[in-house]
């Protein structure tokens, strides 16, 4: 199928819109849909991410961005942003703890926007972690069956979620 | 046992009778990064307390999978010839071949469980089997990891999960990977666009075998990015039900195409691969994975009879440099390789 906006190259990328009842599809080349701004992800990697946020910061803040004396730095590992920025691997587990305000908005671009663990849970965990976890569980799966619209499963779940508090 | 037993060994994970899409998928295999609770990671820990997880970890990993023989391999101590082994067989990755300091590898004997110790993170645990098989993988890990975490505490964070020194892996620590073997969607220029669906379902495709991008022998890997968020299941699932059926469904297309429209230059590929494989005196590791990935194509679309598909995935792997040097049992100039590969090959085609 060739692509619908120059009628060269072929279609790769296919889009399919429904605005009030009306299905259009849409098929274009790699390029052209670049070029109307319907790109395709690139992954970043996560350190040029962070390059960019830090140099932002420091032209935001107007200071010299050499001012190794003030650069906050783990108590358990010495670990600082710089240097994660350098070697894209942190020093230990507190640091997510430590930088977790500059972390974050990175691990979420990261990780497809997400921000909280779904998988298994340690059997180790202290039992109010434990309920922490379970609870936090619950109310995404919570947010996952609205947006299916499937309301029983809700119902269920909203109910659980009530049996914790 | 010691890694030079290997070179004569087929794996039994790779490319075995076993699991759905065998002819197209050549192995399923999950990972999981796990450290522990109480050290900093790798990169920032001193080589004593390094020293000091790994104869922790040593003790404890072995006996986690129930039943399985395992052996240790101290990677510091190992030679170049047997690191270089161990990571064509995707026993251990380059980047713990190519570290310093204390740290090795358990392997279980039938190799399809592997865990190293002090790689990027302090335990990376991984099962492989052969084919589609990825809940049986997420099984067995899960069980290994249950017993593992009962003696040595991992680092966990009720929000975040397993935290890992990359926050790419954050969350669950897992990494789902599936080896295709994909040439028809190569011949009928078909790759680069799963490389794009791929990045738009946040996977990443790459080749299975040598280094950089180029997929030798039309050999694939697809696994996951995201590691947060999802569950394991979840991820599995998809991979299984969805991802993974329809690769296989879009090989068997571009498969029926060929055959349909362009028979006589594929069985002139096809054909022409048998040739040289016969009767080539010297023949470069890349181009032995080039013509093998034909031939394979060939078996699986019955336009080779006389050789079994067993044999051709165990070149894939036996024909590898340093395969062939702990075979001859020295290092070996390149043409001296060439010539043992093409002999390797020659007899293990006529024998068929």
């Amino acid at each position: 199928m060739l692509c619908q906006s120059c009628k060269q190259r072929t279609a790769t990328i296919h889009l399919t819109e429904i605005a009030n009842n009306q299905r259009t599809e849409t098929h274009l080349c790699q390029e052209c849909a670049q070029e109307q701004g319907l790109t395709v992800k690139t992954q970043v990697p996560l350190n040029d991410l962070l390059n960019t946020l830090l140099s932002a910061q420091a032209q935001a803040a107007g200071s010299e961005p050499e001012s190794p004396g003030r650069e906050h730095a783990c108590p358990e590992c010495g670990m600082t942003l710089k240097r994660f920025a350098k070697e894209s691997l942190l020093g230990c587990p507190q640091d997510y703890k430590e930088f977790h305000d500059e972390l974050m908005p990175l691990i979420e671009k990261n990780q497809n926007g997400k921000s909280t663990h779904a998988g298994k849970l340690p059997s180790h965990m202290p039992p109010m972690n434990r309920r922490e976890s379970e609870l936090i569980s619950l109310q995404r799966k919570l947010e996952q069956a609205i947006r299916n619209e499937d309301y029983e499963t809700a119902a269920a779940l909203r109910d659980q979620i009530r049996a914790y508090s | 046992m010691k890694p030079a037993d290997l070179c004569n060994q087929p794996g039994k994970w790779f490319g075995g009778q076993e699991g759905a899409f065998a002819d197209i998928v050549l192995s399923s295999r999950i990972r999981l990064a796990r450290n522990v609770k109480g050290y900093a990671f790798v990169g920032s820990l001193s080589a004593d307390k390094q020293r000091e997880l790994l104869e922790r970890l040593k003790t404890i990993v072995p006996g986690a999978d129930m039943g399985a023989k395992t052996f240790f391999i101290d990677i510091d101590l190992a030679s170049a010839l047997e690191k270089e082994l161990l990571v064509e067989r995707h026993l251990i990755s380059k980047r713990l071949a190519q570290g310093k300091g204390p740290r090795g590898v358990i392997v279980s004997e039938d190799e399809t469980f592997t865990a190293m110790i002090n790689e990027e993170d302090h335990l990376r645990m991984q099962v492989y089997a052969s084919g589609l098989q990825l809940q049986i993988c997420w099984q067995r890990i899960n069980q290994i990891d249950d017993q593992v975490e009962k003696l040595a505490e991992y680092a966990f964070d009720s929000r975040l999960g397993y935290l890992t020194a990359c926050p790419t892996n954050l969350g669950t620590g897992i990494r789902v990977s599936v080896m295709l073997h994909l040439p028809a969607l190569k011949m009928t220029g078909q790759i680069e666009k799963l490389v794009g669906a791929a990045r738009d379902t946040d996977m990443a495709i790459r080749g299975f075998w040598g280094e950089g991008t180029e997929a030798l022998g039309d050999c694939f890997q697809l696994s996951n990015q995201v590691t947060l968020g999802i569950s394991e299941n979840e991820i599995v699932e998809q991979f299984s039900a969805v991802f993974i059926p329809q690769i296989v469904a879009y090989e068997n297309e571009a498969r029926r195409t060929l055959l349909e429209k362009k028979p006589r230059i594929l069985d002139d590929k096809i054909h022409r691969a048998l040739g040289i494989l016969s009767n080539a005196c010297l023949i470069g590791s890349q181009e032995a994975l080039y013509l093998l990935s034909h031939i394979r194509l060939g078996i699986n679309l019955g336009l080779v009879k006389h050789i079994s598909l067993k044999t051709v995935n165990d070149l894939f792997l036996l024909t590898q440099p340093a395969h062939l040097q702990l075979r001859a049992g020295r290092m070996l100039e390149a043409d001296q390789r060439d010539s043992l590969r093409a002999e390797m090959i020659r007899q293990r085609i006529h024998e068929n």
